[in-house]
């Protein structure tokens, strides 16, 4: 479905990804683990297109989206939730949804999308005219990935869902993350820190280090992998 | 309140008189006087050290109030009574507002001095109200934004006196232009943020001005143009002997002539022009569109991972408020008769931007406020001469520590859904 060859993308001179091969396929849940400047967010952004790829290229369904502008990849049906959720603070929380379905059709079906949010996620449902930099961590993010499923994705690019949330709110974002791909059908690729969690939720996973992937393979075998275990989930305490 | 507290603050207090005696001595302490054949210093320290004096009082009275707000009252009072202005009070205060807008002329105080002030303030409210879609929805510091109302009343003056329209059909054009040049702005800074969009804008405002001085063949350079016909009452003019066959505002309405009727008519002009750009921006914010705006002025990223299309987005504001401030500046052109390049300097896209900062940015209610306040201010002192821009000055100081966010800083939500009333 998402198909990623060969892709490089700079900072000016400096060349943050070396040829990133991924595929994602209809249905997946797809985790990408790394740590901090390995290029995680750097890919998500190319993706969505707000980063441009020097080199290499990104099919979505067949289809050539690694020079089309941000809104025109949205409008095909990839939707990212940004690093640090970025939720518009002074909004509300209704308002920051109907900006998520700023490109569906300018809120055409705004009713039933916002009502499966809100079943998603009842605490912003009580919250609605509360402006968003009012909410906790766990519920912006809750907000963030609301607000992104108001453009009716195909796939969602998650980045970093668990960044600075209180944990029992984590487990609690990752099982609606998994009921976002079973029940609505959504196919997810998740950028993580947190390793354990994202190789548990994944059906595939992908190692990045230093701009290239290096590891991959179904998110079970990662976890057992010697390596992986040393260098990112329990490196921490044993190194 | 702690003894140290007064010792700190009586310390903070003779800094800041330090700091006044710096600034006041040469400025007021030394003042030059032409005596026959040269110039002489004639020193004036009585002045300065009053000046200190108030600076030191007054630090000293704002320090304690901040450490404990309840001692000195009229400060605490003054604060408080600003602050309680939310917007549902603003909601009561817009319509009494409009209410009282309407029947100013025809009130008994009312002269023709009251009447230029009122028209002035509703020209500043507009361009307020105008920029405030630029600056307050869209977070674009724009500090050019005299130029679209020079655009706007170079267009006016210019199609007026060319081809003899009437100002009903040069008004939209003007807006048309001043949108035009708008997006003009608009393309080259799409990428910039900040400061360095404050920075292109001012220089855009100013090459406008530079382009009419110079530009002599077009705009009469800096002798500006004369003549700009007088807009007319549908079609009656405002004039004391019409000519033969014509009618004229008087005559036909059977009235006395009086030079006021075409002062209230100019009111009511920009009153209605005023309202109308507030109803379009209150309508514009509920829309996708206007949404879009504030969302940009939140984040920018955000929104291009939601599909807003930066580009269109900001180039639309750019362009709308462009031509309100375009139609205000035909309104100015009109009401003038006469316009040239000195009326469109820097110092009033700055006083735009204070109205709509000072006034809280973003809320339709503070730029009345703050256009009141600053404007009328500096009116009531105009006797004072060069002073009253200290005046002005201070009143900025007092806005700006009493309600540091602006007169009304709070976001009114664009949405209450599903009979919520909360």
């Amino acid at each position: 479905m998402l198909k990623i060859s060969n892709v490089e993308t700079f900072y000016g001179k400096i060349q943050a990804l070396r040829g990133v091969d991924i595929d994602v396929n209809d249905g997946e849940i797809v985790s990408l683990i790394g740590s901090n400047g390995a290029g995680k967010s750097t890919l998500l952004m190319t993706i969505s297109g707000v980063n441009k790829a020097r080199n290499g290229n990104i099919t979505f369904n067949g289809e050539r989206i690694e020079n089309r502008d941000p809104h025109k990849i949205v409008d095909l049906g990839i939707c990212q939730v940004p690093e640090g959720r970025r939720i518009f603070s002074r909004l509300t929380v209704e308002e920051n949804l109907r900006l998520g379905a700023y490109t569906n059709e300018l809120g055409k079906h705004f009713e039933t999308d916002i009502k499966e949010v809100y079943d998603l996620f009842p605490v912003l449902s009580d919250r609605k005219t509360q402006r968003g930099g009012t909410l906790s961590g766990g519920e912006q993010q809750m907000l963030a990935i609301g607000r992104a499923l108001m453009s009716k994705p195909k796939v969602l690019l998650l980045d970093e869902p668990s960044l600075g949330i209180a944990p029992k709110l984590v487990n609690q974002i990752f099982a609606s993350i998994k009921n976002i791909n079973r029940d609505k059908n959504v196919t997810i690729f998740l950028v993580e820190q947190n390793a354990k969690k994202a190789l548990e939720l994944a059906d595939r996973a992908y190692v990045l280090v230093n701009g290239k992937v290096t590891i991959m393979g179904s998110g079970q075998d990662l976890l057992k992998n010697k390596d992986i275990q040393a260098a990112y989930l329990e490196g921490g305490t044993k190194n | 309140m702690q003894k140290q507290d007064i010792i700190k603050s009586f310390k903070d207090s003779l800094f800041t008189g330090l700091i006044a005696l710096a600034l006041f001595g040469p400025i007021v302490g030394l003042r030059t006087a032409s005596k026959g054949e040269g110039l002489f210093i004639t020193p004036q320290w009585g002045v300065v050290f009053l000046l200190v004096g108030l600076c030191i009082l007054g630090r000293f009275l704002i320090n304690i109030n901040s450490a404990r707000r309840t001692e000195f009252k009229i400060f605490s009072t003054l604060s408080s009574k600003f602050s309680s202005i939310t917007e549902d009070k603003a909601k009561h205060f817009a319509i009494t507002g409009i209410l009282f807008a309407v029947v100013f002329p025809f009130l008994p105080f009312t002269d023709r001095y009251f009447m230029d002030v009122a028209i002035m303030i509703l020209t500043y409210i507009m361009l307020g109200w105008g920029l405030n879609i630029v600056v307050g929805l869209a977070g674009l510091l724009d500090l050019g934004y005299v130029a679209f109302y020079a655009v706007g009343a170079y267009s006016y003056a210019l199609i007026a006196t060319t081809f003899g329209w009437s100002f009903w059909i040069c008004l939209p054009l003007a807006g048309l232009f001043a949108a035009f040049f708008g997006i003009l702005l608009g393309f080259p800074v799409l990428r910039l943020r900040g400061d360095y969009l404050a920075i292109v804008t001012l220089g855009f405002g100013e090459i406008i001005r530079i382009i009419l001085i110079n530009w002599y063949e077009v705009t009469n350079g800096p002798d500006g143009i004369t003549g700009i016909p007088r807009p007319s009452f549908f079609g009656l003019p405002f004039k004391r002997s019409p000519d033969e066959g014509e009618m004229s505002f008087h005559t036909f309405f059977g009235l006395e002539y009086s030079t006021m009727h075409r002062i209230i008519f100019l009111y009511y002009l920009i009153l209605v022009l005023a309202l109308i750009t507030n109803y379009f921006t209150l309508k514009i914010r509920k829309l996708p569109v206007g949404r879009a705006w504030e969302a940009l002025r939140e984040d920018e990223i955000a929104c291009k991972s939601l599909g807003v299309n930066p580009t269109n987005t900001k180039l639309t504001a750019f362009a709308i408020g462009a031509m309100f401030g375009g139609f205000a500046g035909s309104f100015f052109a009109t009401r003038q008769a006469f316009i040239s390049p000195e009326s469109f300097t820097f110092i009033e896209s700055a006083i735009i931007v204070a109205i709509v900062v000072l006034g809280g940015m973003g809320s339709q209610t503070g730029v009345v406020l703050a256009s009141i306040f600053l404007i009328g201010i500096t009116e009531i002192f105009r006797d004072l001469e060069q002073y009253r821009m200290i005046a002005f000055g201070g009143a900025m100081v007092l806005i700006m520590v009493f309600k540091p966010k602006g007169i009304l800083a709070n976001r009114k939500p664009t949405i209450l859904m599903h009979g919520d009333k909360k």
